[in-house]
């Protein structure tokens, strides 16, 4: 895993949750995160959008289950973009 | 641009150092910088921390909505705490806003908000318009329309008897594409234009009620770029109907209605001259050489000028605060032909080689207001820093590196936006401007006489009407420092003790060589058989210490003595503001004749004391004819 992208999307996952980037793992996700109900979840999608200036399909949201699949995701989707 | 992990790591320090304000500054730059809702969680979490600290405007907030808002209401409770306002948000049920307005014991009303937002969107409310339009006839638009905004009257009538909250109303979008293309602007049966009626009508409404307002929600979309706004994916599953980006136009717009309704507004905008009024340095440059004129590059600076007289003309006051040799720089705002603004648009001219935090200091001080209530706008980020530094309550606008931005930030600011528009507000720019000429005017005098004799003063007193009635009781709220007792009145008081036969409430307007003051002294007497005793009795600051407050007493002292009274009597109640007033019945002969905790009350005899409640001689004082009661149409003044 891209470990630069994973401390990215750790600390706004940590901003959410207010929490410290200590307490988010890999494995973080809505079982194991209090309070990361559905409200949460498009808190979380929405700053990651506005971080990497992205847009996450409905598919993709709903895949968007942990913190790994997070930045499996946003790995993907950014290698996708064509560099000039 | 700054690692925002520093940043953050820079804020916990200033924390843990207590350096209340250097935290604050260092959150409302992070947050300008990255406006996002994960920044948002760590400023509000810091700001929670900082909220005893700092002086902090509290704000009950509801938003009533027919889509997702809750991010929202997260950026804007960052936001607002970086504007110095502690925000509580109450987001109700989707569409459920009749039931919320309609029962006085719903959430809503039992939240007691000190505002609401009613935030509904064209598709939730008008779906037909929006989803159908193509197939109603214009009968159809017509009842639609007429359906709506019955609607909303509905809702603002029953809102106005359960609650005394603000009330702000969404309008309603139009859509990306009209539904007939392009033929949509070429018919009087237009689905824009059903949508702007609608529109038009919620402004008349928000007219015609008190404490409700409009916003311009398709001005908002438009302001953004409507393609870039709508998320149309997101709305279908969430409920959501606009994109992150998008998010911080609209909290912003609703910034721009809380800092009016909570107060949180500046009066004054101090300006630097060089590379802020004109492009350049007036002192290197010379005359021929700043930039200023109606084509590039000196047009960015003429846009900045005009956005400044806007800006005037809405009240705020004028100054100029600008390290200058003062002759090279009076020398460019008086004859420059690209100056917009001029002398007489600035209340206080500091062109010195001060500091400037110094010189900000002065300028509060000779304009009488405090320095929370100054804005300084300035293009040298030194400067800026350093103001920000010396003097935290300041509002300080940092200008952008690029002039063609200049007039936009200053039109963006949020301090200076007002949601209503009084006579004597408009006024007041000119009228501090005056002042100031006046304080010139005093330098040249050779006796303080002679000084109030070159005013040319007149006084006018007249009995409150029902048409002086709402400046009488906002200068019975608003006075603090010419004020004896500081007690204050609702419109409806007054009226009521007006149209009592014991009681006499009069108004006084002042005028001078230089201009017309308005409306700016306040009287009111219990007129007893044989003492006359004075329950109110103040002047707004623009006119004290010129004898105006003399002459309103003799005319006091006068009526007394006409209706028989032998004695004049009234408390002095010391507040921490009214010192400019503690003097001044004992200054007019009175005696004390009681004293309490709260004050004391002071008494004349109107026969034995005739020379020290004389009128001034260099004060025309004029009485309205109306001054006997029975004239007095008092009807009229029920509220």
């Amino acid at each position: 895993m891209n470990s630069l992208l994973f401390e990215r999307v750790r600390d706004i996952v940590a901003d959410v949750f207010s929490l410290s980037p200590d307490q988010i793992s890999t494995s973080s996700s809505p079982d194991n995160i209090e309070g990361w109900d559905s409200l949460q979840h498009l808190n979380v999608v929405l700053a990651l959008e506005k971080e990497f200036d992205l847009q996450f399909s409905p598919e993709e949201i709903e895949q968007m289950l942990s913190v790994e699949l997070i930045v499996d995701l946003i790995e993907e989707k950014l290698a996708a973009i064509p560099t000039i | 641009m700054p690692d925002p992990r520093n940043q953050r790591q820079q804020i916990e320090n200033y924390i843990t150092r207590e350096e209340w304000f250097a935290a604050r500054d260092a959150l409302i730059a992070l947050w300008q910088q990255q406006p996002s809702p994960a920044t948002a969680n760590f400023v509000i979490a810091r700001f929670e921390r900082l909220r005893e600290r700092l002086p902090m405007t509290l704000c009950r907030l509801a938003i009533l909505r027919s889509f997702t808002v809750e991010p929202l209401a997260l950026l804007l409770r960052a936001g607002a705490f970086a504007s110095g306002i502690d925000l509580t948000v109450q987001v109700g049920d989707f569409n459920a806003y009749p039931q919320e307005i309609f029962n006085p014991d719903s959430k809503l009303y039992r939240f007691s908000p000190d505002v609401v937002v009613l935030a509904i969107q064209t598709r939730d409310i008008a779906p037909e318009l929006w989803h159908s339009f193509t197939s109603l006839s214009p009968d159809d638009v017509n009842a639609e329309v007429n359906r709506i905004t019955a609607s909303f009257n509905d809702w603002i009538e029953a809102f106005g008897k359960n609650s005394q909250a603000h009330l702000i109303l969404h309008g309603l979008e139009t859509p990306l594409f009209p539904a007939q293309g392009a033929l949509d602007s070429q018919t009087a049966h237009s689905q824009a234009t059903a949508i702007q009626t609608i529109n038009r009508e919620l402004q008349r409404l928000a007219g015609e009620h008190r404490g409700v307002y409009f916003l311009d929600y398709d001005a908002v979309v438009a302001r953004f770029g409507r393609s870039r706004w709508h998320d149309e994916r997101r709305w279908l599953t969430m409920r959501l109907p606009m994109t992150v980006d998008a998010f911080t136009e609209l909290t912003g717009e609703w910034l721009r209605f809380l800092h009016p309704l909570t107060g949180r507004i500046c009066k004054a905008l101090v300006t630097d001259l060089d590379n802020t009024l004109w492009g350049g340095v007036i002192g290197e440059d010379g005359m021929e050489g700043i930039k200023l004129g109606a084509e590039y590059p000196g047009a960015d600076f003429q846009s900045l000028q005009r956005a400044m007289l806007d800006l005037h003309r809405r009240g705020i006051i004028l100054a100029v605060n600008s390290k200058n040799n003062e002759a090279d720089a009076l020398t460019a705002i008086e004859t420059h032909p690209g100056m917009i603004l001029r002398p007489a648009h600035f209340a206080a001219l500091r062109i010195n080689w001060q500091d400037k935090a110094q010189n900000l200091r002065e300028i509060a001080t000779e304009l009488n207001i405090g320095l929370d209530a100054i804005a300084f706008i300035d293009d040298n980020p030194a400067e800026c820093a350093r103001a920000r530094q010396e003097l935290p309550e300041v509002t300080v606008i940092e200008l952008p590196k690029d002039s063609k931005d200049y007039a936009a930030t200053l039109r963006n600011c949020a301090v200076f936006e007002r949601l209503t528009l009084s006579a004597e507000d408009r006024e007041r720019g000119r009228h501090y401007a005056e002042q100031r000429q006046r304080a010139e005017l005093q330098i040249g005098a050779t006796s303080i006489e002679d000084f109030y004799r070159s005013l040319e003063q007149e006084v006018m007193i007249e009995p409150v009407t029902p048409m002086t009635l709402a400046r009488t009781a906002q200068l019975t709220q608003k006075t603090n420092q010419f004020n004896l007792t500081t007690r204050r009145y609702s419109e409806q008081r007054i009226a009521e003790i007006a149209g009592n036969s014991e009681w006499r409430v009069y108004t006084a307007s002042v005028k001078d060589r230089f201009g017309d003051h308005g409306l700016v002294g306040v009287m009111i007497a219990k007129a007893e058989r044989n003492v006359w005793e004075i329950d109110a009795f103040l002047l707004s600051c623009r006119v004290i210490g010129r004898t105006v407050e003399t002459a309103l007493l003799s005319f006091l002292a006068e009526e007394a003595r006409d209706n028989g009274a032998r004695q004049l009597q009234g408390w002095f109640l010391p507040t921490k503001k009214n010192a400019p007033a503690n003097s001044f019945y004992r200054d007019h002969a009175f005696q004390v004749i009681e004293e309490t905790g709260d004050g004391k009350l002071y008494s004349v005899d109107l026969q034995l004391q005739q020379s020290q409640l004389a009128c001034p001689e260099w004060i025309k004082l004029q009485v309205s004819a109306q001054t006997n009661k029975e004239s007095l149409h008092l009807e009229q003044l029920t509220v």
